[in-house]
């Protein structure tokens, strides 16, 4: 604190802060700001499409006690986390993949055909897995006018199941970035040094790679968890409506039945388990790197 | 390097799985049936043409392209002040202001559409391609900021001290010195920030109001069994443009590592 009074670190502070305005003061008005007062609404009282100054906690135990709030909601808690699962293991080979066995001059090429689906049309890659997925899909009648089945198979479409399985799809180059950087960082001198010292490659990978490469699977199922717990579009499309989830609740209640109210505290609720399960894998990661530091 | 080989055996097979959906896009973009399904039934350009003469479509496009240039000139343009700020300076509160305008990142997009409605809704602001500019600003600014921080972090400070040396100001430093060394970031991070924009839907479909909007068209007619072959053959060409945006993005994010002497890292974050 004490060299924030030498004049030169204060002028640099001020500049800094000039520069940084325009900026913040727009993430202020148009984020801070918003996320406020879905926080204030939340424990407020919503009547007839109007929300009153009545300061209240029913909507928080409507939402955490009532059976298709909670139904739904652990529904979303399900899908996110298989998903994560999923993406996770699926990417941990190519991410090592590309680091350990790709030649320096290529890396770039493979992250960049890696990450090309992932900046591409969301939504019909998700209609495309309905059209693939369903019961006159592109699975089921390809199998039939092959012969292989005679009817449509029904396991494979509007489950949790087809909801995991598009999601995985939609989320699964983002998993791949931050594992991969992690490994870029892991010095090579360590893993040669674990084979000198007669570990075998399983070992080393056990004992040395998995464990410092734990911070990007940390950040790996941080950035999947997150956006697929608050996915609008799969549940609707792919579960055909049947299998809403948190974003659906939310439209539900902010739009067609105008309970801001209880909206709110849908959506400060989602906020917070996400920020459980933030906070639960952070925590987990230092637990990961404490002995090794 | 028997590892080795059937890891790329692992990997080939990962990028098919990745690409199958959209290789079935123009598949079925072209096939002469309405029902979306196998054996193929011939060729048909009748998709692309139904399409083409679809006047909401020209509507939508018209919309999603002024929202898509709108958001990504201002998003890069606040990009720049955040990136500049976070990595020239030191100042109180830096770490909470950045989180700030890094959040949408990790805050679910149904969260950010709402609570910005509810927002609106109470302000009274009416919904129109503006509000959806408004929004999509708000998650492509932190995109903008993480090209853009990388771009200012391998410039070196000693190119801008001799600048102020030989008498430049503050100003003509920046505009002769360090913009024309970021600007592939700056190329790249607003092809970026177009092609999210262009391809949003949470924010586009719940803050348009009465315009049409592309993703929120396409959405719209995916109602309609009979329209979506013409769909698939939008999509066709939308994912078709997305992929030269990107990979000019990309040319542009290689080369301004190369101008200014960095190490290629990979990927866009």
């Amino acid at each position: 604190m004490a060299r924030m009074q030498d004049p030169g670190l204060r002028r640099e502070a001020r500049s800094g802060l000039a520069m940084v305005s325009p900026t913040l003061l727009y993430a202020v008005l148009l984020l801070a700001a918003p996320l406020a007062t879905v926080l204030l609404y939340s424990v407020l009282t919503s009547a007839r499409g109007q929300v009153s100054w009545d300061f209240t906690l029913g909507n928080y135990i409507e939402v955490w006690t009532g059976p298709v709030y909670r139904a739904i909601m652990l529904r979303s808690l399900t899908v996110a986390l298989g998903v994560t699962l999923v993406t996770v293991l699926i990417a941990y080979p190519i991410a090592y993949f590309v680091s350990m066995h790709v030649e320096p001059s290529k890396k770039s090429l493979w992250l960049f055909l890696i990450t090309i689906p992932f900046w591409t049309s969301y939504l019909i890659r998700v209609f495309l897995w309905k059209v693939i997925l369903g019961y006159n899909g592109v699975i089921n009648s390809g199998l039939m006018s092959v012969g292989i089945i005679d009817e449509p198979l029904q396991w494979i479409n509007y489950n949790v199941g087809a909801l995991i399985v598009t999601l995985a799809h939609a989320y699964a180059p983002f998993a791949i970035l931050p594992i991969f950087v992690s490994l870029e960082k892991i010095d090579r001198s360590l893993l040669e040094a674990g084979q000198d010292l007669g570990e075998s490659k399983l070992r080393t990978f056990w004992r040395v790679t998995l464990p410092l490469s734990m911070p990007g699977v940390i950040a790996a199922v941080l950035i999947v968890f997150i956006p697929t717990i608050g996915d609008y579009v799969t549940p609707d499309l792919i579960g055909g409506g049947k299998l809403p989830m948190i974003a659906n609740m939310m439209e539900v209640q902010m739009l067609k039945v105008n309970n801001k109210a209880l909206g709110s505290a849908i959506a400060v609720s989602a906020m917070l388990i996400v920020g459980i399960v933030a906070v639960g894998f952070v925590l987990l990661n230092r637990r990961f790197l404490g002995p090794q530091k | 390097m028997k590892q080795g080989r059937s890891l790329r055996a692992y990997a080939i097979g990962y990028l098919v799985f990745l690409y199958a959906p959209i290789l079935l896009l123009p598949v079925f973009a072209f096939n002469d049936s309405k029902i979306i399904a196998f054996p193929l039934s011939g060729f048909t350009t009748n998709w692309f043409s139904e399409m083409w003469s679809d006047a909401q479509v020209w509507i939508a496009l018209k919309n999603s392209l002024t929202i898509a240039a709108s958001a990504s000139i201002l998003a890069t343009t606040f990009g720049i002040f955040a990136a500049r700020a976070s990595q020239r300076y030191r100042f109180p509160g830096k770490g909470a202001a950045m989180g700030l305008i890094m959040l949408p990142l990790v805050l679910p997009e149904m969260i950010v559409a709402m609570s910005l409605l509810v927002v609106l809704l109470a302000v009274g602001v009416p919904l129109s391609i503006f509000t959806v500019i408004l929004g999509h600003v708000l998650i492509c600014t932190p995109f903008a900021v993480a090209i853009l921080t990388s771009a200012f972090q391998s410039l070196d400070r000693s190119l801008e001290e001799a600048a102020y040396d030989l008498g430049e100001t503050p100003v003509s430093t920046f505009r002769l010195i360090i913009l024309p060394l970021v600007m592939p970031g700056i190329i790249s991070s607003l092809l970026i920030c177009f092609t999210i924009s262009l391809d949003e839907f949470i924010i586009a479909y719940f803050l348009a109001g009465a315009d049409t909007v592309l993703s929120a068209y396409i959405y719209s007619q995916f109602r309609f069994p009979a329209r979506v072959p013409a769909m698939l053959a939008l999509g066709t060409i939308l994912v078709l443009v997305s992929i030269c945006l990107l990979t000019v993005a990309e040319y542009f994010r290689r080369r301004g590592i190369a101008k200014t002497g960095g190490k290629d890292t990979g990927g866009f974050l």
